[in-house]
């Protein structure tokens, strides 16, 4: 079956201007590719017809790496180098992570983010995330057969600001661009409503392997508005998984394990689990290394019994967001599933029981969520087809706020406030004579600076010495549309300003990520430098154009002098161009892409007041035309 | 420099408390179909930061327009006559007793578990809501009094306050209900 029908038949894009562009969902357990060919959403698959790529990846010693299915074969035998279910520790310090003592790894407790040491050297979850995606990009560039010019990447709708950074730092250290980063309940939404055209409010309840979520959804139109969003970073099929083990510890009377044995029986569990989901009894077998044999059954009703609380936690996230968003259960109109762990059969009864009807799972909740991003990453890219479009409003999932006296915390952004969003909030001094003022940003929902997570500190220095209370600290906090955010301070009376991107203590910085991406290419040869040369001057050629295009029609938005430096850079750049030195055009680019970056803005906030002019005009001639 | 708009001009609604909901609704996602940041993903970075401040302006006046106690204060604070919360707490003495009574039928109630109760001061509270938005209303697109309806405002402030508080009374004991349950 079609799964969906983007475009009227000879309404297509014209393939020669097609722009490749994937959605990649990268989760806990598995990781999927997804593209629009043909005005087609499908999962691309590998050289062996595999959709999934398990989320596994082993680190050699002589610096190569294994993903998916490779990897996953020698967890059991090479744990500590095997790293599973890195999602759990991305943006995660040591303390964050539950049921570490059960994980194989030699870990390092870098401030910020934990790290592992491998027989390839440290690796923060970032880079072993990066090896994860640029499996993916791989296989989407195999199958494509050209460059990517970008990529949606879908993280839990709940994740907060450190996991959705540390995300997005691993695709683009992966070398992907990335297009948007889309909450996966959002992702799953987009595919099911264009799919079925559905209109009115759907609940998406989205238990992955690591992470549970729920979005509740308003579709209107073509727009599809999220109106709460709720869940837990921290659990998802793998808690599953882990009470089955347990389950298995006790039973079996078992004594502390090695790392071999415990990846075993950690592996047998999820066997069980899933066999439990169409099976009513699993026979559990196994042989330890050290000899001692393991044979249990376990009961379907025993299975639901230990994982009841599991389910309890997810309904207790669902009645929040409900009440977040002011509504009852009975104005619920469709629930979605997805997500692997909702194939457990009493997972679905208690949502079906929750809700009071039925749950949706026509489309494979496997697959759903990467279908959708790369629906949406179709549409970013600008392969929209004539006459099909649609707008996707998101929210933040957790309150931002700073620390105040007392270690209180004074909400700056309410949670499921629609992104992008800014707000900003005034703050004095309290002691004669300060002249800095230190900015801690948190994130959470409780009132004590302790129980939130801590997202960044820093320091607005150089306030010029006044009585307490006298200073006028304005902080504004930009939340993007990819849920990130960017804080900025300053004092009003005296202008000392200080701002700063929300990057967490372990943040990797773009010099960073910049180094890391040349290393992984290696020596770069001749030829490869002649092919850097002549993109370069392409990209010269056509910033040129597009200058003199902009100047041309709208040269009146920068005043004399302005005109003169674009002017200058503008005859510098065309000097170089005829030259062999790639690094000289490439300095002059970005030069002269600087000195016009303002001008840039100026024109697009010109272009939006017009269209926005346009559209009373639209909306005059629609109401017309309605009115006949 | 980014100079938003009026509220009522971006959605291109009449400046008035009285306000056609759905039409702010249809407004609002079509301002967003023209600037929303999906709309210049792949273009430059210029242009993504000035797609995000617009539909950060969107965002920030749909939500001010929507309730109608911020849509009431935005209207005070456009003529000139700022609420002031926090510096300007001077109440009629008559509506402080009445909160007075109030908070002590609720700390009674919660003492109790009376949730008939509590509902009954919730059904209060909605009616005292809904009768001082109609004096906002008069005052604001009748009157063009904006001193009574500032001060009607802080009043409304208070009320809106209670009644969260109220509502999270009556979560509380239904959660506690179904955790003896």
């Amino acid at each position: 079956m079609a799964l969906l029908q983007i475009a009227e038949p000879g309404q297509s894009t014209d393939p020669h201007r097609h722009r490749l562009a994937v959605g990649i969902d990268l989760g806990t357990t598995n990781s999927l590719v997804a593209t629009v060919r043909h005005s087609i959403p499908v999962v691309l698959d590998d050289t062996e017809g595999r959709a999934l790529l398990p989320s596994i990846v082993q680190f050699h010693a002589n610096g190569s790496t294994d993903v998916g299915y490779a990897a996953q074969r020698q967890q059991a035998i090479d744990a500590r180098n095997t790293v599973v279910s890195v999602k759990r520790l991305m943006g995660r310090g040591m303390s964050d992570v539950e049921h570490i003592e059960n994980m194989p790894y030699d870990f390092v407790d870098a401030p910020g983010m934990v790290q592992l040491r491998t027989v390839a050297g440290v690796r923060s979850p970032v880079e072993v995330s990066a090896e994860i995606l640029k499996s993916l990009r791989k296989r989407a560039e195999q199958a494509l057969g050209g460059d990517l010019i970008g990529a949606v990447v879908t993280v839990p709708a709940y994740f907060d600001d450190a996991q959705r950074q540390a995300t997005k730092d691993a695709a683009r250290l992966a070398g992907l661009n990335v297009l948007r980063l889309l909450s996966e309940p959002t992702a799953a939404a987009v595919a099911y409503g264009l799919d079925h055209g559905a209109q009115g409010i759907y609940a998406v309840y989205d238990l992955g392997g690591g992470t549970f979520d729920i979005s509740i959804l308003r579709l209107t139109k073509g727009v599809f508005e999220v109106l709460a969003t709720g869940g837990d970073s921290a659990l998802g099929g793998d808690d599953f998984d882990q009470r089955v083990f347990c389950w298995i510890v006790e039973r079996s009377k078992l004594l502390p394990l090695s790392p071999q044995d415990t990846r075993l029986l950690m592996v047998k569990a999820r066997e069980v689990k899933e066999r439990l989901s169409v099976e009513s009894e699993v026979r559990v077998n196994a042989v330890l290394s050290t000899g001692e044999v393991i044979d249990q059954i376990l009961q379907n009703r025993e299975f639901a019994q230990m994982t009841q609380p599991l389910v309890q936690k997810t309904l207790t996230a669902c009645r929040s967001a409900l009440r977040d968003a002011g509504l009852r259960t009975t104005e619920i109109d469709g629930v979605v599933m997805v997500g692997g762990a909702t194939r457990t059969p009493h997972v679905r009864h208690a949502v079906g029981a929750f809700f009071g009807q039925t749950p949706l799972t026509n489309i494979d909740p496997d697959k759903v969520v990467a279908l959708g991003a790369a629906i949406q990453a179709n549409l970013l890219a600008g392969n929209r087809a004539a006459g099909d479009d649609w707008l996707l409003l998101d929210v933040i999932p957790l309150s931002l706020g700073l620390e105040t006296m007392g270690g209180l915390v004074e909400k700056i952004i309410e949670r499921n406030s629609t992104i992008p969003v800014a707000r900003a909030q005034e703050f004095t001094t309290f002691k004669d004579g300060q002249t800095a003022i230190s900015i801690h940003v948190v994130q959470g929902e409780r009132e004590l600076v302790a129980d939130c997570r801590s997202l960044a500190r820093f320091e607005l220095r150089g306030i010029p010495p006044m009585p307490a209370g006298a200073a006028r600290v304005r902080v504004t906090f930009q939340v993007d549309a990819d849920g990130l955010l960017d804080v900025n301070a300053l004092e009003i009376a005296s202008g000392v300003q200080a701002s700063i991107v929300v990057k967490p203590s372990y943040g990797l910085s773009d010099g960073d990520i910049t180094r890391m991406l040349q290393e992984s290419f290696g020596s770069v040869d001749d030829d490869m430098r002649k092919r850097a040369l002549r993109e370069r001057q392409v990209d010269a050629q056509r910033l040129i154009e597009a200058t003199g295009a902009a100047l041309a029609s709208d040269g009146d938005l920068l005043s004399r002098d302005e005109r003169v430096a674009v002017d200058a850079l503008l005859a510098a750049l065309t000097d170089r161009l005829g030259g062999e030195d790639g690094n000289a055009i490439k300095t002059s680019i970005e030069a002269l892409a600087q000195a016009t970056d303002d001008f840039a803005a100026r024109r697009m906030d010109r272009s939006i007041r017009a269209a926005l002019a346009g559209r009373r005009i639209d909306d005059l001639a629609s109401v017309g035309r309605q009115g006949r | 420099m980014f100079i938003p708009p009026d509220h009522f001009q971006l959605f291109d609604l009449p400046a008035r408390f009285a306000l056609d909901m759905a039409a702010l609704d249809s407004a609002y996602r079509s301002v967003q179909g023209h600037v929303h940041p999906d709309r210049f993903a792949s273009g430059t970075a210029a242009e993504n930061r000035v797609a995000m401040q617009w539909a950060t302006q969107a965002n920030e006046a749909y939500r001010t327009l929507k309730s109608p106690r911020k849509r009431a204060a935005y209207l005070c604070e456009r003529a000139g006559v700022p609420i002031e919360a926090e510096s300007n707490t001077s109440m009629p003495a008559e509506f402080l007793m009445q909160q007075l009574e109030w908070r002590e039928a609720l700390d009674e109630a919660l003492a109790e578990r009376d949730c008939t109760a509590l509902r009954a001061l919730g059904e209060g509270m909605a009616a005292e809501r809904d009768r001082l938005l109609g004096e906002i209303g008069r005052a604001l697109d009748v009157d063009a009094d904006f001193a009574l309806a500032a001060s009607r405002v802080r009043q409304l402030m208070f009320i809106e306050k209670f009644g969260t508080e109220i509502s999270s009374a009556e979560e509380t004991l239904r959660d506690n209900d179904r955790a003896s349950a």
